[in-house]
């Protein structure tokens, strides 16, 4: 599988059949949490520098897992395995962080009551892709 | 902003996400039917942008922001079009799912944007 990794077309394709969903998820979060984060830091960063950078990271994450779900190929699929991790490990630090000490987010983050803003998506979406990425994982091989 | 347009948009946005998501269930991909579903709904959100942007030329000011609306704005024309692609992509019972989450977000957008104008 390694030695196909590096020809076009013939990559572990990751937008087949429900990859398709999640792309289209993370796509929305993408814009979602960028254009967001954009808005909010260019207009009033002083307001609330920690929600507005962190939702700016939270961005950066989603675009790279979206870009690894696209393009295919095993070295994305781990790559986007580790963000998917690390974007569960984002969204419930956040989340329980802006529970507890409410006082540190005069603003709301994309990440904030574990994604409530966001019909819990952030939350849900990288379990489903961890599923999803670790089913797409070549045959004989474990994750 | 037309109020009545607003939610005539988000209805049907959601009624295009119950019949994607219909045809999902019996495990079918987007028929062309769907495609002029996805069509009409297309239609409301690019009449919405041209009345915003018409509102915004008449000196009208949205409640939350001017940046803000137009985002939303386009945001909702592009969303259902972009899954109508994706579902031509993916010739299965997925790319019907796929347009049946686009009408969702786009029914989310529509009262993210009632809010936005200050209704």
């Amino acid at each position: 599988m390694a030695a196909t990794d590096e020809k076009p077309g013939k990559r572990t394709r990751l937008i087949s059949g429900p990859g398709m969903l999640l792309v289209w998820l993370y796509g929305v979060m993408v814009v979602g949490a960028v254009s967001r984060s954009a808005v909010q830091i260019a207009t009033e960063f002083d307001h609330a520098p920690l929600a507005y950078s962190l939702s700016a990271a939270a961005g950066v994450v989603y675009g790279f897992i979206t870009y690894s779900l696209v393009r295919g190929g095993e070295r994305a699929r781990r790559a986007a395995l580790v963000c998917c991790a690390a974007e569960l490990a984002g969204v419930l630090t956040v989340g329980t962080w802006t529970l507890v000490e409410p006082s540190a987010f005069p603003d709301a983050t994309v990440w904030s009551d574990y994604g409530i803003g966001y019909l819990f998506i952030p939350v849900l979406l990288p379990l489903s892709a961890v599923y999803w990425l670790r089913k797409a994982r070549p045959t004989g091989q474990t994750p | 902003m037309v109020d009545a347009l607003t939610w005539a948009t988000a209805v049907a946005a959601l009624l295009l996400a119950a019949w994607c998501g219909w045809a999902a269930y019996r495990d079918q991909s987007t028929k062309d039917w769907h495609f002029i579903g996805m069509g009409v709904v297309t239609l409301l959100a690019l009449v919405q942008l041209v009345i915003g942007i018409v509102q915004l030329a008449r000196g009208e000011k949205p409640e939350q922001g001017t940046t803000i609306f137009v985002a939303y704005l386009l945001g909702a024309f592009a969303c259902v079009p972009v899954t109508a692609f994706m579902s031509l992509a993916e010739r299965t019972r997925w790319g019907s799912v796929t347009v049946a989450a686009g009408g969702i977000v786009l029914a989310v957008l529509q009262v993210r944007l009632y809010d936005i104008w200050g209704g």
